[in-house]
């Protein structure tokens, strides 16, 4: 425990799912109510509450959120980073406590986005009846599929066979990280999808992005989670059982996509995670060999593959064989996703990344039920975002 | 505002004979008698962008100036996407190439949905075709890659 650390002293998620009886703002008070209560504390002990949300991101939502649970005019932050954005808002919330202006501070994240649909982004496209040249390429039509895709499972599906072209990934080696995540997702109460799938029944379901099929990409869903954080000072003055119960944030980096030759075209979800993932073993002093559990941004089945490699669980180009070889399983070496993963688990994008901290500090604390990964006690998170955002925190349990 | 190189060089083609009017479908492809992609290359460190840009973002530096980019590359990545955007024929299979001398570009290979034909390496060609006619006539003229070499 060293003066300038910053702690976890709560931590919540709803489940994640779809829930037409609840809006935006009910599924966030659970979340921070159950983080409050879980860190044994009030809102009036709240110094700064840092929102995420992205689809509905111009509504005020922390705001909102108050009146909802507790109005005292502490500062809000609305924090929007794509699908970094809870990760972000907790990134916020320490930077208040870390600058002195607070000492506990309070993050949530939340997303409603129900059946959205794979394509997300995509429009129906628009009738011209004169080409006028538009935007910044002047283009006189919707390019999306003409000039190839830029739709999220198109763009992941390529992010993986450029790995896979480099390195001789199969689509069943892909398949596999599925066929593990929706394994593990069985166990965890919170999920949207508990269903286990063979490998054959993943590699023969309908094909949406080669080689993504269904069961390789992630749902849409809604959900919230939450952290209370306090500083080192702070938690020395807090019950002993708050305590115990304590986990350390060792390293919180938050990284954007520097220049590569090819991000104009396809987002690069690689640099600027190897460069977050790099400063955080740095920042923490650990390394990947003495991590007990990831939880990784696996928005698709050939994403997770990559961050294999990217967050150096594996030897380089070695993604491939870490999946054959067990190693990411529950029981393996470095298990990764044992929540499910965004694959089975869900990913209400504001809610994401918080739920990973939410979800590696219960493991740490040793209250992870079914699913606990035994003797927990140092794990990693990461959230990517396009184009781009990567934050990847490590987390320590308190000796 | 000063006409930036890229649209200046993508003007409509018009043919007195009668053929019809044909727009390039972005502007940074360029409807020459022989089509090719033209860049904006930062004079100072050679970084490619198919849009304007106030600097570099690999250099910060501020002048540019257009470069015709090959017509011919490999196959970096690629995808057979079956569901796709509203109005699109599906399958297709889009592909990010590395152009030869340099630059990255997308867009769709035609005539292959069947990923096991892409090998590393795989050499492909630049393809105009007409994507579009609008109300007046005009025809869009949009490009994809087809496959080049012994892969054909």
């Amino acid at each position: 425990m060293s003066s300038g650390d910053i702690w976890i002293i709560g931590a919540s998620m709803t489940p994640f799912g779809r829930f037409a009886d609840q809006d935006l703002i009910d599924l966030a008070s659970t979340a921070a109510m159950d983080a409050l209560k879980d860190a044994q504390t009030t809102m009036d002990q709240v110094g700064v509450l840092a929102m995420g949300n992205v689809y509905e991101a111009n509504s005020h939502n922390g705001q909102r959120l108050q009146k909802q649970i507790g109005q005292t005019g502490i500062p809000v932050f609305n924090v929007v980073n794509a699908c970094a954005t809870g990760a972000t808002a907790v990134r916020v919330a320490m930077m208040a406590i870390a600058s002195g202006e607070t000492d506990l501070g309070l993050a949530v994240g939340v997303e409603k986005m129900g059946k959205m649909g794979l394509l997300g982004g995509a429009r129906k496209g628009r009738t011209k009846t004169e080409f006028t040249p538009n935007g910044r390429y002047g283009a006189v039509m919707k390019t999306e599929g003409i000039l190839g895709t830029s739709l999220m499972p198109g763009v992941f599906a390529q992010a993986g066979t450029e790995y896979a072209l480099r390195h001789g990934v199969s689509a069943e080696q892909f398949a596999k990280v599925a066929q593990k995540n929706h394994a593990h997702s069985v166990l965890n109460p919170l999920a949207q999808y508990r269903k286990e799938f063979s490998l054959a029944e993943i590699l023969n379901a309908e094909t949406i992005s080669y080689p993504n099929t269904l069961p390789m990409c992630c749902p849409t869903g809604d959900g919230a989670s939450a952290v209370v954080l306090v500083s080192d000072a702070r938690l020395r003055t807090l019950d002993p059982d708050v305590r115990r119960r304590a986990v350390k944030i060792s390293a919180s980096v938050l990284t954007s996509d520097p220049w590569t030759e090819s991000d104009q075209v396809q987002a690069d979800i690689n640099t600027l995670t190897r460069l977050a993932a790099d400063q955080a073993y740095e920042k923490a002093g650990i390394g990947p060999e003495d991590l007990d559990l990831v939880e990784l941004h696996d928005c698709f089945a050939t994403a997770e593959l990559l961050h294999y490699d990217n967050l150096r669980l594996c030897e380089p180009g070695g993604a491939g064989d870490f999946i054959d070889s067990g190693a990411p399983w529950r029981g393996g070496t470095t298990p990764v996703n044992v929540s499910g993963g965004l694959l089975s688990k869900g990913h209400p994008l504001g809610a994401t990344g918080i739920a990973n901290l939410y979800e590696v500090a219960t493991h740490l604390r040793g209250e992870a039920g079914d699913r606990q990964v035994e003797g927990a006690k140092v794990g990693l998170t990461h959230v990517v975002g396009l184009a781009s955002a990567c934050a990847v925190h490590i987390l320590e349990a308190a000796s | 505002m000063e006409a930036n190189a890229l649209t200046a060089a993508s003007p409509a083609v018009n043919d007195p004979s009668g053929t019809p009017t044909r727009v390039p479908v972005v502007d940074y492809l360029v409807l020459d008698e022989q089509p090719y992609i033209q860049a904006q290359c930062c004079n100072a460190c050679g970084a490619l962008y198919f849009d304007r840009r106030n600097a570099c973002a690999r250099c910060f530096a501020t002048e540019f100036s257009p470069r015709r980019l090959a017509g011919t590359g490999k196959v970096r990545a690629f995808t057979v996407v079956h569901r796709a955007a509203p109005n699109i024929p599906a399958p297709y299979m889009s592909v990010v190439v590395d152009l030869d001398g340099g630059g990255v570009i997308k867009s769709n290979l035609l005539g292959v949905t069947d990923p096991q034909q892409i090998k590393a390496g795989q050499r492909i060609k630049l393809e105009t075709f007409t994507a579009g006619v609008d109300d007046d006539g005009t025809e869009a003229i949009a490009f994809g890659y087809k496959m080049d070499g012994d892969e054909l």
